[in-house]
Order: structure tokens, then sequence, then C-alpha cells
């Protein structure tokens, strides 16, 4: 193995955009891996982000889940640390990795104090590239995901959700597919195949390191470098997804809990990749149509659903909102995504309603499309949703681990170093033609996909869609 | 960071962070489900919901938009000791928001159609909630924990009385405690401080103070006996939930538990708006060792929260499938007593001491988080508790720690709460509390 030479900081320099904005650093290194640095002062902290292009897309088509038992078990030892090494290198420091797998990515993401930094991106580093895999690891977090398992079967939210996917994505696309898999699989997972498949899909050319904070960019080049700068591996071949059908008809499925006191419905449809020229005309839209206030993104979003305690409001805005949760009273909460992807991605509506209200919360669904669709926008609507996203930038991009990951994304897309400066203009660009043909294009009651799990049971489901 | 009191009554605390173009403004009101009486269980979180409803001078539908216009979020939220209300947005929104938080101070409407259509979305939040065993049990324990102190009931509140609520309740309710003399309004951001302090007297200057008001005097008589509840409902995971009776922030313990819950499951951080965001570092904490390193649990967690007076201490325990809730209760019983008797390390304590100071810088990465927890604390306390945080952590000792785990962790200080799966599909979805009564195990007091 040939150690590669880091590039020099003055080339990573050189790179540097010199437009306003964030202005991040933007460096390849021979191998491959993408280096992203954003130098901040608002705290003695940094946030790292590692982005491997090996999301649950790469499972085995035989056995989905093996991406999420690889993310359970890869901070649990490697060639160097044992698993007490590494909690006690991270529990001394106050850190806690989050390792997350979407459909494309595997992520490894932290916050640690700006002196730990050239500490902390070596363990990091060494779990990416040298995880050890143990058998006696692998078997306690089977466990624990068979538990995690057995708690989303139990979780109307849950059913719902993947439900929705598996029914828009259905004869096992990446994107109908579990994430954490099902325990039959799990249970038979090994500890060849997690090397298998780390081996295959974990590259120099797979990693993209995002590093926001309290530390210089040519520091963080030189660290990185030595890093990651070694690590050799063939690229493996690009991830194929298989076309995307659109629904032609309306599916309806009930999933029965009825030990449960809430029904969670799930109404969506598959819509665009994240490349389609009419993104930003759909970004809008759903803007204006129901979009959380409160980005899925944002840390605070999670941290209600964290909250047990304390009552808050859902921060919710657009049609739905008004028309379901404020006039009618129906739900707690409503609101659309939309998660334009690398494949065509889903417009997804949820609700959480009493059982009694289930038919009515559906039924005004299918009138608010109706309406957006014939109807459209307004262009008070369309100025009102503009002003919003681009008005939320700033504060989008407050803090470490948010810049970090707008720049993941931004890398993943292809989008730019200066795309938080193009932005404005892009949404700008969208002119109310655009907003309404792009609700025209995507959404239609008669090609809706609903999902209702809870406490509710009726005779209209296609009971031909379970399973 | 500058206070300053109108002659109102409005608490008012300035401070510059001039890293974004952002400030962030926090109006926080001295009221929560402890000042509720019975059969008016929830009445504080449902006038939170009503105070988004529109003003004298701002029309219904109009209460958003005026801060999204610029990019902004708002939410708010209520717990036991506290309503509050935010927003945060580009700088040149800080006339907005200090309009809209005197708006919700002095003017709101509660419409009675608009009381009325609230309720079922009350109810539909109390019901997703129950959706939850975790959620159901901790609400179930908390119950349980308590006797008299109205920290006994769900901030949601019970059904019954959300179903019984008056709009009279909820704006008589609302003009008591709405008051500038009950409140604490927080500037954190991008600002100018005597721009800003001017610009406040502007908008709350000329709104009259209401009468002192009479504050709760129940305190929780002394636990004499272990309580033992559990739930048996159809679902597919079983939780444990040991609580015990907890100081107050102030109290001279609060800060030694914080470390003690530190070495037992991980160091959290003390803000209740962004400490839940990640996971605490808890890999070598004793009960994560002792529970899911041993393959008993798929989760543990622990839980102090500053309160304004006596609260719980929580750790809550997800079983792994097939595992059962005797053995995790014995196993996690057996960590609190062996840390009651022996008390902890000087290895541990530095270890916690380092993931707390980690932790504060962390949950102060943003202007609405600063915001938080400034008005946080004065409304539970005063942010004098929170600025001496540092250097209360830094006192501790592992004596401290000991002395505060022997009254802590007593058995007779604690409530165990089981929440065991039934089968589904083999019975009702209603659920059965067995054993919410105290059983007094031990009829010597152990505090």
């Amino acid at each position: 193995m040939n150690p590669t030479p880091p590039i020099q900081t003055s080339d990573f320099v050189l790179q540097t955009s010199t437009r306003r904005g964030l202005n991040p650093a933007r460096a390849v290194l021979d191998n491959g891996v993408v280096l992203l640095a954003k130098h901040t002062t608002t705290t003695p902290a940094v946030s790292i982000n590692l982005a491997i292009r090996a999301g649950s897309a790469c499972d085995p088509p035989d056995a989905p889940g093996t991406t999420w038992l690889l993310s359970r078990v890869i901070d649990r030892g490697t060639a160097k640390r044992s698993a007490a090494d590494i909690a006690e290198a991270l529990d001394s420091r106050g850190i806690t990795i989050t390792i997350a797998v979407t459909r494309q990515l595997f992520s490894l993401v932290c916050t640690c104090l700006a002196e730990d930094f050239e500490a902390v991106l070596a363990l990091l580093g060494e779990i990416v590239i040298t995880p050890s895999l143990l058998d006696r690891e692998i078997e306690t977090r089977k466990g624990e995901v068979i538990t995690a398992i057995r708690q989303d079967d139990d979780n109307p939210a849950v059913r719902a959700s993947e439900s929705l996917m598996a029914l828009l994505y259905p004869d096992g696309h990446p994107y109908g597919r579990r994430t954490k898999g099902s325990i039959e699989v799990v249970e038979t997972l090994t500890r060849d195949r997690l090397l298998h498949l780390h081996d295959q899909r974990f590259a120099p050319t797979e990693l993209s390191a995002a590093i926001v904070g309290d530390v210089n960019p040519s520091h963080v080049h030189d660290v990185a470098a030595g890093v990651f700068g070694r690590w050799q591996n063939a690229a493996p071949p690009p991830i194929t997804l298989p076309p995307v059908r659109h629904a032609t008809r309306r599916q309806r499925l009930v999933i029965p809990m009825m030990n449960k006191a809430q029904a969670d419905i799930a109404y969506g449809f598959t819509t665009i990749t994240r490349r389609d020229p009419d993104y930003y005309a759909f970004w809008l839209m759903n803007n204006a149509f129901g979009q959380y206030s409160i980005a899925r993104a944002d840390p605070a979003y999670y941290a209600w659903w964290l909250m047990n305690h304390a009552l808050g409001q859902y921060s919710m805005s657009g049609r739905l909102g008004d028309s379901i949760r404020e006039r009618q009273g129906m739900a707690y909460y409503v609101s659309s995504s939309l998660d334009a992807n690398v494949a065509e991605g889903p417009l997804v509506i949820r609700a959480g309603v009493s059982p009694a209200n289930v038919d009515r919360a559906v039924a005004s669904i299918d009138e608010e499309i109706t309406r957006l669709i014939t109807e459209g926008l307004t262009p008070k609507e369309l100025d009102e949703s503009r002003r919003y996203l681009i008005g939320s930038i700033p504060r989008a991009l407050e803090t470490n681990a948010a810049i970090a990951s707008f720049l993941q994304i931004a890398e993943f897309f292809g989008l730019g170093l200066d795309y938080d400066v193009r932005l404005p203009d892009l949404l700008g660009a969208v002119t109310l033609d655009q907003a309404n043909a792009a609700a025209r294009r995507a959404l239609h009651p008669e090609r809706a996909t609903i999902v209702i799990a809870g406490p509710y049971a009726d005779v209209e489901s296609d009971n031909r869609l379970i399973g | 960071m500058r206070a300053t009191t109108l002659d109102n009554g409005l608490k008012v605390l300035v401070q510059e962070e001039h890293t974004a173009p952002l400030a962030s403004v926090w109006c926080w009101y001295k009221v929560g489900s402890k000042d509720e009486r019975p059969g008016l269980t929830g009445v504080s979180h449902w006038v939170e919901h009503m105070n988004f409803k529109g003003t004298t001078n701002i029309p219904r539908d109009q209460v958003k938009g005026i801060i999204e216009q610029y990019g902004g979020s708002w939410n708010g939220y209520t717990w036991i000791d506290q309503t509050t209300y935010l927003e945060t947005a580009t700088r040149d929104a800080l006339d907005r928001m200090l309009f809209i938080e005197s708006e919700r101070m002095a003017n709101c409407l509660y419409h009675p159609d608009d009381c009325e259509s609230e309720r079922t979305v009350i109810i539909s939040e109390l019901q997703g909630g129950e959706n939850d065993p975790d959620q159901l049990l901790d609400q179930e324990v908390t119950a349980t924990a308590f006797k008299a102190h109205p920290y006994q009931h769900p901030t949601i509140g019970w059904l019954p009385d959300l179903k019984a609520m008056t709009r009279d309740d909820l704006y008589g309710y609302y003009r008591r405690y709405y008051v500038p003399n009950n409140a604490t309004l927080v500037i954190v951001g991008d600002v100018d401080t005597d721009e800003a302090l001017r610009r406040v007297e502007h908008y709350f200057g000329g709104i009259q103070p209401g009468r002192d008001l009479e504050r709760l005097r129940t305190v929780e008589p002394d636990q004499t006996g272990e309580r033992h509840l559990t739930i048996r409902k159809e679902g597919t995971t079983a939780y444990l939930k040991v609580a015990f009776h907890a100081p107050s922030a102030t109290d001279d313990r609060f800060v030694p538990i914080v470390i003690l819950d530190a070495v037992l499951a991980g160091a959290k951080g003390l803000n209740l708006w962004s400490s839940f965001r990640t996971a605490p570092p808890q890999r070598s904490a004793r009960l994560y060792r002792a529970l899911v390193e041993r393959g008993l649990a798929s989760s543990v967690s622990g839980s102090i929260v500053p309160t304004q007076q006596p609260f719980l201490y929580t750790v809550s325990v997800t079983a792994t499938d097939g595992t059962s809730l005797t053995s995790v209760e014995a196993a996690t019983l057996e960590e609190l007593d062996r840390v009651r008797q022996d008390g902890i390390t000087d290895t541990e304590l530095a270890k916690a001491k380092a993931q707390l100071k980690a932790r504060l810088v962390f949950d102060n990465d943003s202007v609405t988080n600063i915001a938080h927890q400034l008005g946080y604390f004065e409304t539970i306390a005063s942010v004098d508790v929170f600025t001496a945080l540092p250097s209360r952590i830094a006192a501790v000792t592992c004596e401290a720690v000991a002395d505060a785990a022997r009254s802590l962790l007593a058995p007779s200080n604690r409530t165990v709460g089981w929440f065991e799966p039934l089968p589904i599909g083999n019975g009702s979805g209603k659920s059965e509390v067995g054993s919410t009564k105290s059983e007094v195990r031990s009829l010597k007091s152990e505090v």
C-alpha cells in the first residue's frame, strides 16, 4: 500500500470561494476523500460530519437492514482500540457520535470541544476505516435492533410511514424497504456479511468530511490528511436504483392497532429527483401547502419528540395546518414534507387524529389537494413562502452542526460552494405558474396512496396491499 | 447580560451576541401545571395554545405570518413551572417580535369558537402521547410518586378536565397570570442593548401590572415506603422506570445529583430545549454497562431537570426483547444500591465534570438556546443559578455526591413502574393499571 501524500495547505486555501456567504474551503485528497471546512468562533467547539455514500440503498437485496446493523456496531472497536477504549475516549470528552443511515448516506456526526478536535477526528477515522466488528458486539447490538424493530411495530406513526414508503416504492425498491430490516433477517446476519458490506462500500472516494467550528481550515486539512490520506480501497460501483413507477390509481391501506388512542395518517405521492429543474418550484409549493415551520432537519424538531414532559405548539404553517388544525381542530399535527432525492422522492402528508376523525381528515386532505391543483396558490401565498424560506437561511446556518449538514447536502448533490449565496436567487426565480405546475405534476387525490395506522378499521382498505 | 425591571414589574434580560444577524425573543411566565387546581388540570397548556389565536391588534390569521415573513421561527411550550413563547428571526424583526409578545401578554381574544376547536386539538395531543407506552408509564409513575404536590398531574391535564373546561376558565386563568409582574422577557442576539430596552419600554411599559399572585404552598410529604405500579397493556416492548424525589435547582444537593446522574447514565446538559438533541455520552456509565452491555436493555437514561420545587430523578430502561422486567429491575436496583453504598470514584467525578463542561458549551450554540437558558432559570429560580452552574459543578466533591446518593436513592424514596406488554390482538386496547396505590414495602423510613 503506497502512502498518499496529502496536498499542500496552500492548494486547499486557494480553492476557497471568494464570494460572500459561508465561504467554505474544499479540497480533495489524492485518494478521493473530500474535505469541507468552515471556521466559526461562536463557541469553542467543532462539529464533524462524515458522510459516506453507503446508505441503506446499498443493502444486499436479500438482507435489508445490514447497513443499519453495521451502523450500530461500527463504533464498537477498531483494529487498535477496544469498545471500552472508544467508550472512554468519547465519554471523557463529553462526546456522543450519532451514526445515521439514510437511503443514500451513512453518516457519523459529533460535536467536540475545539481542544479535542485532533484526537476525535483520529478516532472517527479509525472507526470508518478499520472497524473490528466483533461477534460479541454484533450479538449485543442485534438485541438492541430487534427491540427497536418491535418498538416500531407498536408505533402507529412509524407503521403508517413505513407502509406508505413500501407502497410508493414496491417490489423491493431500496426506498421502500425498512431501514432497520426485519427481525428474521437481522437474526441471520453474520460478521462476514458486515465485513463484506464494509469492504465493498466504504472507500475514500465515497467519503466527504465536513468540519465546522473553532479550528482553522488549513489545520483541518493537515489533520484530516493525516487521518484519511493513506486510506486505500477500490471505489465501489455506483449505486443503481430501479426506476420509480408513479401510482396510477388511489390506494388505501388500514393497519388496525386497537391498543392505541390516536390514529396516524400518511398520505403521499412520488415526486421528483433533487436534480430536477423544477425542484425549487416544488419546494415553494410544499412550503405553502403545509411544510413545518420547524424543518425536520432542525434539532428543535427532534427535541419536541424526545421531550416527553414539556408540551408545545407544533409549529406549522400552510394550508393543511390552517384547515385541519386551525379551522377544524381535528389534529395536533398535520404537515407535508418533500424529500426529493437521487431517485424521485416522496411528498408525504402526515396527520395524527382521533379515530373518529380519520375519514374527515382524509377528506380534508383530498379537498385541499383538489383546491391546490385547480385553483393554485395565490401570489400572496407564494410571496410569503418565498420570504420565509429566504429569510430563514441565516437561522438555518447558525450552528456549526447545521452548517456542516448543509455543506454535506450541497456536496452530495453537487450544488457548489456558493450554494448558500445562490439559494435566495434560486427561490426568487420561481414563478407562480411554475409552483402551480409543480402541484399539478405531482399531486392528485385519484393517485394518492394512503395508509392509516391506529384504532381504526374499515372495509375500504385494499387488503391486497398488505404484505 | 444586562438585567432590568420596568415600573410595571416586567423583568428584562438582554444579552448581545453578534456572531449571526439574528435575534431571539422569549417571554416567560411563572405559571405552569403546578399552579392548576383540581378540575382545571391542563389549563396552563390550553391557555398557551389559545395565545396563538389572534389579539386585539393582530388578526388571527396573521399571528404566525408576522414572524415568518422574516424567515423566523416561533413556538411555545408549557411545563410544570413555566409557560414560554419565543421567536427567533433576523435582527430587523426585533420590533415585530416585541410587538407580538406585548400583544400576547395583554390582548389575546379567546373567541369561544376557537376555545372549542382547540379542545379537540389538545385531546388529540393527549392521545398521541398515550400511543407511546414509555410516555404513558412516565405519566403514571409521576402521578404515583406524588401524593399531595400538583407536580403529580401531567401538564397536558387529565382527560375529564379537558372535556369539562370552559372558555371562562381559560380566560380567567389567562388574565390572572399573564401580567408583566409575573413575566420575564429575554432578548439575545445581534442587538444594541440600549436600543432594545427602549423598544421594550415602548411596547410593554403601558401594560398594567396584575395583583400579587398567591403561590402554591403545598409541600410533598416525605415518602415513607417504596411504591410500585404496573401497567398491563397490549404492546411489544417492556419498560421500567424508577423515580426518586429529588431536590430543586437551588438546593445544595442538586448539582451533586447532576454529577451522580452523569456517572450512572451520562451527562445530558441542563437545557430542556436543546439537551435532548443527542444521546448523552454514556457508554462507560454504570447503568449502561450493567444493562445495555449485558444485553438486558436496549436503552437506559437518567433525568434530573432543574425545577422550582423538589421534583424527580428518574431512571428509564427499555428491556430487550424477551428479557423480563424482574431481571431488568434487579440489575438496575443493584447498581443504584451500589453507588448509594460506595459512592463514586475520583476518576468518575473528573469524567462527569468534563462531560458537563462540554455539554454546557454545546447547549449554548445559538441565540435561541442561550435565551432559553437565561429565561428558564430566571423563571424557576434566578438567572444567577444559571451563571453559577460552572462554579457549582467545579466545587462538587466525591463526598457531596455520596451524601446526595445516600438520601436520594433510599428505597423508601423510590417509585418503581413497569409497563408490561400484553400480546397484541388478544384483548381490549385499554390499559390496566395495577397497584397504583403505595405499596409500603419498607415501613421504616430510610431518608
